[in-house]
């Protein structure tokens, strides 16, 4: 390998991109006077891209499809934008926002996708697919059982990944540039050679695993092959380490379509080539800025698939394309870099955007000037999300991570997760007091629960009830897991992101609940207030009376905001304590993405007050218009749930009007700086920042063409405002907008 | 964190709290809410935050500030008093001198006449004899001037208060308060007749004009 340029380390002779990283980069702690705007070329290829994506809203949401070749890492020619403007190619078929068939996760979600747009899959597929392919989604139903299903269909477990690929892994995409596919192979030939019997289940697998992992890469060099790049061997200069990088990362989303497919931590490693670049007099900043650029503006352009119903649960059609900026090392020195300026300033290039998900990996230790700079993005763009570094690296033990979907930590290239939706947490403690059924079927649903019967209810009483509950639904939620990732395994096995990860990595499976507000709340109500449910002739509840006042989740009242931290320490005990496939590790989310609005519509009335079908608040989020006492006040009540139950994430979407952050944008940016500092010194993990009228938003959707790229931070991840749905725009404008800190 | 304050001595013409005037309204707030409140934000705080109390006018509740303030230095809270200085006496010269961090000091007018006219009250001298104390005492003040044109943006004016005020140490800064009409509506919800109607807005111009003067004079002027 051609290394001279490079500080050698551990990573010259065994793959450890971190440890080049670390031996190889330069901190930035300057400001943002260097950044340049776009080239022309940029602009020129940004052009064609915003005519094309206003025809895709034009029509429909879907610009084209292809309904004959089922997408794989090779498959479709090269595609172009604008071939002459292109400095970083590659396109995930032979035609801009082009989506494609990608029927291993299940082939009836293809079939509805597609006849949704009046097409249907080529004949030979159909044929395949119904008599002789067996899908991930036809694997998952071949095992579950009538209580899965059950608790499935009723709405206590919802969106999991059983008919639509479960995501979340994240490729470490920088070993194609920093190695080259030769040598990738080459190390993954050793790895098998090194698997040897006694041929257990777990050997045999990942026998299996590793060698499909080996075709892939061989998949990945033909994929660059296309587009006359060599991807055999090393990037050699930064426009090859941005294009190596993309060519990984595209590898994956044309074989795979996982709810969210994201990108890790590739601005600091990439600085390390283009930092070379321009002491070597090689390139200007205005080359430097324009790889970015087109990197991520071809990150903006990634397309799949998908149903309607699917936007129920991920609104807006997100692509999860995250990556993590900045944050700090081990050794106290920062990770941030020129590049991840870099990243940031392509918000003003090519204007704000929900893709991709940048996530600033925020510590008290960033350089100043690199805050300053993120408060200035967040509250120009609302485009940005800030997750805590501090807490994370120490708490999980690894400083080289990405943040895969929203908010979830993930080390790159030495673990995996397992993505597995959530569960109805409000609707389980509406187990707790209608003796184990479901309050709106009345099927029995778990079973040791007394019907309770008294005029008002016991707080002591529902507290063990809903712990029963809770035990059970985590078991059942853990049997559907344990089979959704063993068939997902067989039948759709991410062999291009897996042949970029060590082989047998660790693994934590992201479990994820819903309603914790409610629950807050609804407890709150029976302890500090009198609450008498009122039941139908079936001894179902249908309303609650509530006597008296009780302290609401989100005033920093740790009254009721203990509540919420129990259940989520106590939900999370009970997941612990079960056997899960792989030997994975169990992890909570608590996170919604835009479900809360499903969820609530499967769920009745509830003790807090909230009426039957109305949206619970996102993730995290203190119910809409509760928190009264504040920004901060709400910022510390979501602050007071521990990480250390909830290692999956804690969402936390938040809204200000830019008036009330300061009088002008030198005052906005310290006081932006001061919550997100204060917020994350008390522990939070995330915080989405919206800074933003109400009546921008109700403008935009009377106007929605005079907004096309107005981006809104809605629950781990942003959308373009004017893709949601009338409700779900509604949904977002009924939030809390904070009017004072 | 700001602590507006019930009861003020004073009833300026252009105050925009005008509610917080009457000494008989508010409601009462326990002191150990209060710092339990300010220990809550104090991870917010950043360099430049802490707890200001505010008003009407803070120093009429001198004595439970001395607790208040005690408290607060107790646990690392920067504090500082928005006042008109029209008050100094036993309690206030220790909650000056060993508590406040910071004086904010609201200077009306540098004439006795135009101080009458806005504020209702005689003697402007009291609030520059209460200025002189925090100068002995060595420890910070901010000066905040209301500038409303044609009564006190007058270039001769300006000039006096800056002359005035030019050797004091402790001064970091002057800040200028733009004259705004946003507080009329409350005086109209109070049933209270605003008198100051006719009097408009600065332009841009006489903001920087009067910033300019005082530049001769203070080290930092700041136009809020």
């Amino acid at each position: 390998m051609e290394v001279k340029q490079f500080k050698p380390g551990i990573w010259t002779d065994k793959i450890d991109v971190r440890d080049f990283v670390v031996n190889n980069v330069t901190p930035y702690h300057g400001n943002h006077q260097f950044l340049v705007g776009p080239s022309v070329k940029t602009q020129k290829l940004w052009d064609v891209c915003k005519e094309a994506t206003k025809l895709e809203r034009k029509n429909n949401g879907v610009l084209a499809l292809d309904t004959d070749v089922i997408s794989t890492i090779s498959a479709f020619d090269a595609g172009y934008i604008d071939k002459e403007n292109e400095v970083i190619v590659g396109l995930q078929t032979d035609q801009l926002l082009k989506r494609t068939m990608k029927p291993f996760g299940g082939f009836k979600v293809v079939q509805k996708a597609l006849s949704e747009q009046g097409l249907k899959p080529n004949d030979n597929l159909t044929e395949l697919f119904s008599k002789y392919v067996k899908t991930h989604n036809d694997g998952v139903f071949s095992a579950y059982n009538d209580e899965i299903k059950k608790f499935r269909s009723l709405g206590f477990l919802t969106g999991l990944p059983d008919n639509y690929a479960r995501g979340r892994i994240i490729g470490d995409y920088r070993r194609v540039a920093l190695y080259g596919i030769d040598f990738l192979i080459a190390s993954k030939k050793e790895d098998l050679a090194k698997i040897n019997g006694p041929m257990t289940d777990a050997v045999i697998r990942l026998r299996e695993e590793v060698s499909d992992q080996i075709k892939a890469l061989r998949e990945m060099i033909e994929l660059g092959a296309k587009y006359d790049l060599d991807l055999g061997r090393p990037a050699e200069n930064a426009k090859e380490a941005v294009q190596w990088t993309y060519m990984a990362y595209l590898a994956a989303v044309k074989e795979q379509d996982g709810a969210a497919m994201s990108l890790g931590n590739v601005s600091t490693f990439l600085d390390i080539y283009i930092e070379n670049d321009l002491q070597d007099g090689f390139i200007t900043e205005n080359e430097a800025q324009e790889y970015i650029d087109q990197f991520v503006m071809k990150l903006r352009m990634v397309r799949h698939l998908r149903m309607a119903a699917y936007d129920e649960i991920f609104a807006g059609d997100p692509t999860w394309v995250t990556e993590a900026i900045g944050g700090m090392f081990e050794d106290g020195r920062t990770k941030v870099t020129k590049t991840s300026f870099r990243f940031l300033n392509t918000l003003y290039n090519l204007g704000p955007s929900p893709e991709p998900n940048m996530t600033v990996l925020w510590s008290k230790h960033l350089p100043e000037n690199f805050k300053n700079y993120c408060a200035k993005v967040a509250i120009d763009t609302s485009s940005i999300q800030f997750e805590n570094d501090e807490l994370m690296r120490t708490i999980r033990g690894n400083d080289d991570y990405g943040i895969a979907c929203c908010v979830s930590y993930q080390a790159l290239g030495k673990s995996i997760q397992f993505f597995g939706a959530r569960t109805n947490l409000a609707k389980t403690l509406l187990l707790a007091i209608n003796g184990g059924r479901c309050e709106i079927t009345g099927t029995q649903m778990v079973g040791g629960i007394e019907p309770c019967n008294c005029e008002y209810l016991d707080f002591d009483k529902v507290m063990a009830n809903f712990k029963i509950a809770m035990k059970e639904v985590a078991r059942v939620y853990n049997d559907s897991m344990n089979i959704i990732h063993y068939m997902h395994d067989k039948y759709y096995y991410e062999k291009a992101q897996m042949a970029l990860i060590d082989t047998n990595p660790s693994i934590n499976i992201a479990y994820g609940i819903a309603g914790l507000s409610i629950v807050a709340d609804s407890l709150s109500a029976i302890k500090y207030a009198k609450v008498k449910p009122i039941r139908n002739e079936e001894g179902l509840t249908v309303d609650f009376k509530i006597e008296g006042e009780f302290p609401c989740y989100g005033n920093d009242d740790d009254r009721v905001d203990a509540l919420a931290a129990n259940a989520v320490a106590d939900f999370n005990n009970e997941l612990k304590k079960l056997p899960v496939y792989k030997n994975a590790y169990p992890t909570l989310s608590v996170l919604t993405i835009t479900s809360n609005v499903v969820y609530g519509k499967k769920t009745g009335a509830t003790p807090d007050g909230r009426e039957k079908g109305v949206p619970f608040a996102p993730g995290a989020n203190p119910m809409h218009g509760r928190d009264s006492h504040g920004a901060i006040a709400s910022l510390n009540s979501v602050a007071k749930i521990n990480y250390e139950d909830s290692q999956d994430g804690i969402s936390n979407t938040f809204s200000i009007v830019p008036k009330s952050l300061g009088a002008n944008s030198e005052e906005r940016i310290e006081n932006m700086v001061d919550i997100l500092d204060g917020y994350f010194s008390r522990k939070a993990q995330h915080i989405n920042v919206n800074v933003l009228d109400k009546e921008t938003l109700l403008d935009a959707m009377e106007h929605p063409e005079e907004y096309p790229q107005l981006t809104i931070r809605v629950s781990g991840y942003a959308v373009n405002f004017v893709r949601l749905t009338r409700e779900q725009q509604m949904e977002v404008i009924t939030r809390s907008f904070h009017e004072s800190i | 964190m700001v602590v507006f304050l019930q009861g003020c001595n004073l009833k300026c013409l252009y105050c925009h709290n005008p509610d917080t005037i009457d000494k008989c309204g508010g409601k009462e707030i326990h002191i150990d809410e209060l710092v339990q409140k300010a220990i809550n934000l104090k991870s917010y705080f950043g360099k430049r935050g802490g707890v200001t109390v505010s008003g009407g006018e803070p120093l009429l509740q001198s004595k439970a500030l001395l607790i208040f303030f005690k408290r607060l230095k107790a646990e690392g809270i920067h504090t500082n008093v928005d006042t008109n200085g029209r008050i100094l006496n036993h309690f206030t010269e220790d909650l000056l001198d060993n508590y406040a961090d910071l004086v904010m000091l609201d200077i009306k007018h540098v004439t006795e006449q135009g101080y009458q006219f806005l504020v209702g009250q005689k003697n402007k001298e009291t609030s520059f004899e209460f200025a002189k104390h925090r100068e002995a005492s060595g420890k910070k003040m901010w000066l905040r001037y209301v500038l409303i044109p044609g009564i006190t943006n007058k270039p001769e004016l300006l000039h006096q208060l800056g002359d005035h005020f030019k050797d004091y140490k402790t001064i970091e800064k002057i800040e200028i308060q733009p004259y705004h009409k946003l507080g009329i509506h409350k005086w109209e919800a109070l049933g209270w007749n605003y008198e100051l109607k006719d009097a408009r807005e600065n332009t841009k111009e006489e903001i920087d004009a009067a910033a300019e003067i005082l530049k001769n004079y203070f080290r930092e002027v700041k136009v809020n």
